[in-house]
């Protein structure tokens, strides 16, 4: 480790348990996604209201989470995990359809979904699980690790929520690969994974979700239908080029041809908007956040810190990529938002509690010299 | 935590270096994938930019071509003939209209529409592509308009249309020459889609059906402008981006005087008959007029089937055009290029005479054909065989001349086929021949056909434009003009003379025979009609076995019911020394001609010799 007396010194920021290069990145986005929320949204003022309330509450929430020490997670982890399995099932018998769907539970004053508490139990779990052997794990650790990935996954895929049991089931995968689990075991799991696909495609999927991997492949078949979105909002990118059409300029999002333009497609506005450069930038941006993520990740200094860190910056990429691939139509349409960018709460809360266990991470090490 | 002794041991320094080496691959990986994002990026937004461009102002961009407004007409003095119109018309469209009969229902408190109006629009509507608007009601009030109007909100999917229609100020009156304008029908796409015309229809509700409308319908129409506009995903338009006015169609101004139509209208009085006036100067076409007449204002908005049927089954044709479409025999009025064609045969001169003892026989046949004067006229030259019409004089002439000599002269002067004039509605006429007997009734030319052919009876049928030109060209000594009604045409301030189209004209061996012929046809005018002109003008009338128009086509003089009277023709012009005007009147089944047609033509001439602006050149005859 390197800096060790300024680590001794404790600034400020370290007393708060803020990271500060990794907070400076998470406004940096917030910030820029209000301003295209803003031109998405019609420029309502209304909307950016909410948003700034969530942006507050979540940098509340982080910070909040930021003060527990990591230890304490470590040992909640197992009754979280199955408290967020208990709720599955509640919302497996109990639970309320919207839109197709059975994801909210009904608490009486509010909706709640508790896929997105499993979100965060989850890694913790799978971290504590692993953590707990001599690593790299011997095969029948993993096979445990395998068995507390699967259960909560298929019971949100059931839902059915592609987009979350995708992204439970990365975080899971993502602690049993940082931990080193044996390449061969990596590439048995992807062929393992190849022959599955049939088996998904024909027995699991519902037909909403094959048409939409379809429509991935061929839009233009049924452009004001299942291909309706994909065709705008490629078009909505295409047409920003290089410089953009300026701030609040869309025409696609402006006038509106542009469909969920402030939730899932929103970075179809940025690209009409701000074009290629825009574009750059955001990854960028990105890049630099997830960067920052891995470099507190590989700074922990328990098993258990390293791979929850990983874990949560992984996943925090898998939403990106899911995304921004199906706006711009190289992946199937899955309802993945675009991490601090898209207007809503739920996901920016989930997002940003993930980002608060990394801060404690970062804060909470003992500066030992070994 | 309760130290509770594991076996299993952690090499802390280990599992360190391992998850730094797996965080720096996937690290790596991560990069690789946003790599792969942004050269999908690079490929949407700089490969493929242009595409998606394009693609995404058709999205927004609405074209919506506007109307030109249709050239006005005039006659030659700038009077207005067909003009332009607001008017307003109720438009639905059907898919932006949730319930129809809630709607309609409540539309009637405001604008009645009658339940077989709104059973016919269901009906038409079962065809009618959801999105395309339909009109409910045309020709609204202006009360009608107004109180829709505050009341718009209450019908989505209803809208008022502002537009012009076309309006004849005379009706019934210019009808035959100036056709009219009706909705664009699928035949008449058709032939817009085949000249590639249709584009510029894209607009245009109505085209020009017949006459003038139909003829400079090219003229007329202009360029249809449009409209680029930003809409939204619903269609509804934001803004306006950029107008391409249209392009007005020409104004048309025609040979026409208004007086002498009206004249000639109010003459003719609903009689079945046809005035055709000429200016033997240039060709171009005074009057022309045809009667009985009907309203072209119905056929703009759409004549009933009920009123149509009923011009189309009038016995009186209102719908022909009888001065151009009207085949008539042009009995005596031909007499005069008859004798012509004789003189310059050299078959007779001015000094022969002829004995009519009332009746005259082919040599060696015993058939006798008559004169109209029972008792004959005694011995006749060529000028008192055209004053008194003499039938032996010309039986004898055209026995000697031969049909193949008739045929081809008189096919100079334009009998037996289209004179071209500007309106589509013509017939050719019938100037009989060997070959046409033969090709048409598969039978050998007789010499009594020669004979009836000889005083303009016979075979030989004639439009009263035909005679119109035929006169014309006498008058004018053999120079011709091909007969027309447009005068000029004007677009902004620009004012085109339409070109005169001369023929090549008609050259005698001996060019005194026109004289001898001219002033046989002004010593017809001086000793009856005219007599007591204030100008000089030279005439000859005709009276014609009847048949009546329609019924030309199987023509069977034996089969011609008797109570039938004969057709009164008159061709006529004046002033003889330097010819303005020629007129050719054609009076149905009214009797002899010289009584019956000649005041109409004395009354016509008159208007237009004595009209205030006339440059009569012997006025000094005014005693």
């Amino acid at each position: 480790m390197n800096n060790h007396t300024h680590h001794h010194k404790k600034n400020i920021w370290q007393r708060m348990h803020i990271d500060l290069p990794l907070l400076c990145g998470l406004l940096a986005l917030m910030v820029f996604g209000l301003f295209v929320i803003y031109s998405a949204s019609g420029e309502s003022a209304a909307m950016m209201e909410r948003q700034l309330t969530r942006m507050g509450l979540s940098l509340v929430i982080m910070l909040g989470v930021a003060q527990i020490n990591p230890e304490v997670l470590r040992r909640w982890a197992l009754p979280i995990y199955v408290a967020g399995i208990i709720l599955l099932l509640g919302v497996h018998f109990f639970g309320t359809i919207n839109k197709g769907a059975q994801r909210w539970l009904n608490l009486g004053f509010m909706e709640f979904q508790p896929s997105e508490l499993i979100k965060l139990a989850f890694p913790i779990t799978m971290a504590w699980y692993i953590s707990k052997f001599p690593l790299p794990p011997k095969k029948r650790y993993l096979a445990g690790g395998a068995i507390i990935l699967l259960i909560p996954t298929l019971l949100i895929a059931k839902q059915p929520d592609l987009g979350t049991s995708i992204l439970v089931a990365a975080s899971g995968v993502f602690v049993l690969f940082l931990s080193g689990m044996s390449w061969l075991i990596v590439g048995g799991i992807i062929a393992a994974g190849l022959i599955f696909l049939p088996i998904l495609w024909f027995f699991l999927m519902h037909d909403y979700q094959r048409t939409r991997v379809l429509t991935l492949f061929d839009p233009e078949k049924d452009p004001l239908g299942a291909g309706y979105h994909i065709i705008q909002s490629k078009i909505a990118i295409g047409s920003g080029g290089v410089w953009g059409k300026g701030w609040l300029q869309g025409t696609q999002s402006q006038l509106e041809f542009l469909p969920e333009r402030h939730t899932d497609f929103i970075f179809a506005v940025i690209g009409e908007e701000f074009g290629l450069v825009g574009c750059f930038l955001l990854l960028a941006l990105y890049l630099y956040v997830i960067g920052r993520g891995l470099v507190i990740a590989a700074r922990a200094q328990t098993s258990f810190a390293r791979l929850l860190a990983g874990s949560i910056t992984l996943t925090f990429f898998v939403y990106i990529f899911v995304n921004i691939g199906m706006v711009s139509g190289i992946l199937p349409v899955v309802g993945v938002p675009l991490p601090l960018i898209s207007y809503g709460g739920t996901s920016m809360l989930t997002l940003m509690t993930g980002f608060g266990i990394l801060m404690s991470i970062q804060t909470h090490r003992r500066f030992i010299d070994r | 935590m309760p130290p509770k002794k594991r076996i299993t041991m952690h090499d802390h320094a280990a599992e360190a270096s391992l998850f730094k080496r797996r965080a720096l691959f996937t690290f790596f990986c991560v990069f690789v994938l946003l790599s792969v994002l942004f050269s999908n990026m690079y490929q949407l937004q700089v490969v493929s930019h242009k595409d998606y461009e394009t693609r995404s102002n058709d999205n927004r961009i609405r074209v919506v071509p506007t109307a030109p407004s249709r050239g006005l007409i005039f006659d030659r003095h700038g009077n207005l003939l067909a003009e332009n119109q607001p008017y307003y018309s109720l438009e639905i469209i059907p898919e932006r209209v949730t319930d129809l009969d809630e709607t309609f229902d409540k539309l009637n408190s405001i604008i009645e529409i009658s339940d077989e109006e709104r059973q016919q629009l269901k009906d038409t509507l079962k065809f009618h592509r959801r999105f395309k608007p339909l009109t409910i009601k045309s020709k609204l009030t202006e009360q009608q308009v107004a109180s829709f109007s505050v009341n718009q909100h209450q019908f989505p999917g209803i809208y008022i249309e502002a537009g012009l229609k076309r309006h004849y100020p005379y009706e019934d009156l210019m009808t035959h020459v100036l056709g009219y304008v009706g909705k664009i029908n699928t035949r008449d796409k058709a032939a817009l889609e085949k000249s590639d015309k249709w584009k510029k229809y894209a607009a245009t509700k109505d085209i020009g059906k017949q006459g003038i409308e139909k003829y400079y319908e090219d003229l007329l129409h202009g360029a249809p402008g449009h409209l680029e506009e930003e809409v939204n995903n619903r269609g509804r338009v934001i803004r306006t981006l950029k107008v391409t006015p249209p392009t007005p169609g020409q104004d048309i101004y025609l040979t026409l005087d208004l007086n002498l139509q009206l004249k000639a209208m109010e003459l003719l009085d609903g009689r079945r008959g046809s005035v055709v006036a000429i200016d033997p100067q240039d060709g171009g076409i005074l009057a022309m007029v045809s009667s009985p007449s009907y309203d072209p204002n119905q056929f703009v908005h759409g004549i009933s089937s009920k009123a149509y049927s009923e011009l189309l089954n009038d016995k009186s044709r209102p719908l022909i055009n009888r001065a151009t479409q009207g085949q008539y025999s042009p009995a005596s009025t031909i007499k005069p290029l008859v004798a012509l064609l004789g003189l310059e045969e050299r078959i007779i001169n001015d000094k022969t005479r002829v004995w009519d003892p009332g009746f005259w026989q082919i040599p060696g046949v015993e058939r006798k054909w008559r004169d109209w004067k029972r008792w004959g006229h005694g011995w006749v030259d060529v000028y008192h065989a055209i004053i008194d019409s003499c039938d032996i004089f010309f039986y004898d002439l055209v026995y000697k001349i031969g049909i193949d000599k008739m045929s081809s002269f008189m096919a100079q002067f334009g009998f037996g086929e289209q004179t071209n004039v500007d309106i589509h509605e013509e017939a050719a006429g019938i100037m009989p021949s060997r070959d046409w007997k033969r090709l048409r009734y598969n039978q050998p030319w007789y010499i009594g056909d020669t004979i009836s052919v000889g005083i303009g009876q016979g075979y030989w049928t004639s439009t009263p434009l035909q005679l119109a030109n035929a006169t014309a060209t006498l008058a004018n000594k053999g120079q011709r003009f091909s007969p027309h009604l447009l005068k000029s045409t004007r677009n902004e301030n620009e004012t085109l003379e339409s070109p005169i189209e001369e023929l090549p004209p008609i050259e005698l061996k001996n060019p005194r025979n026109w004289d001898i012929i001219n002033d046989a046809m002004r010593q017809t005018a001086d000793k009856s009609r005219f007599t007591d002109a204030t100008y000089t003008a030279a005439m000859k009338t005709g009276t014609a076995q009847v048949f009546s128009v329609g019924q030309n086509e199987k023509y069977d003089a034996d089969n011609i019911p008797e109570h039938l009277r004969d057709n009164a023709l008159i061709v006529a012009y004046a002033p003889y020394e330097n010819p303005q005007i020629v007129l050719a009147v054609v009076l149905e089944n009214a009797g002899w001609g010289g009584a019956n047609a000649g005041p109409l033509a004395r009354a016509l001439l008159d208007e237009y010799m004595l009209r205030d602006d006339a440059v009569v050149p012997n006025e000094s005859a005014d005693e």
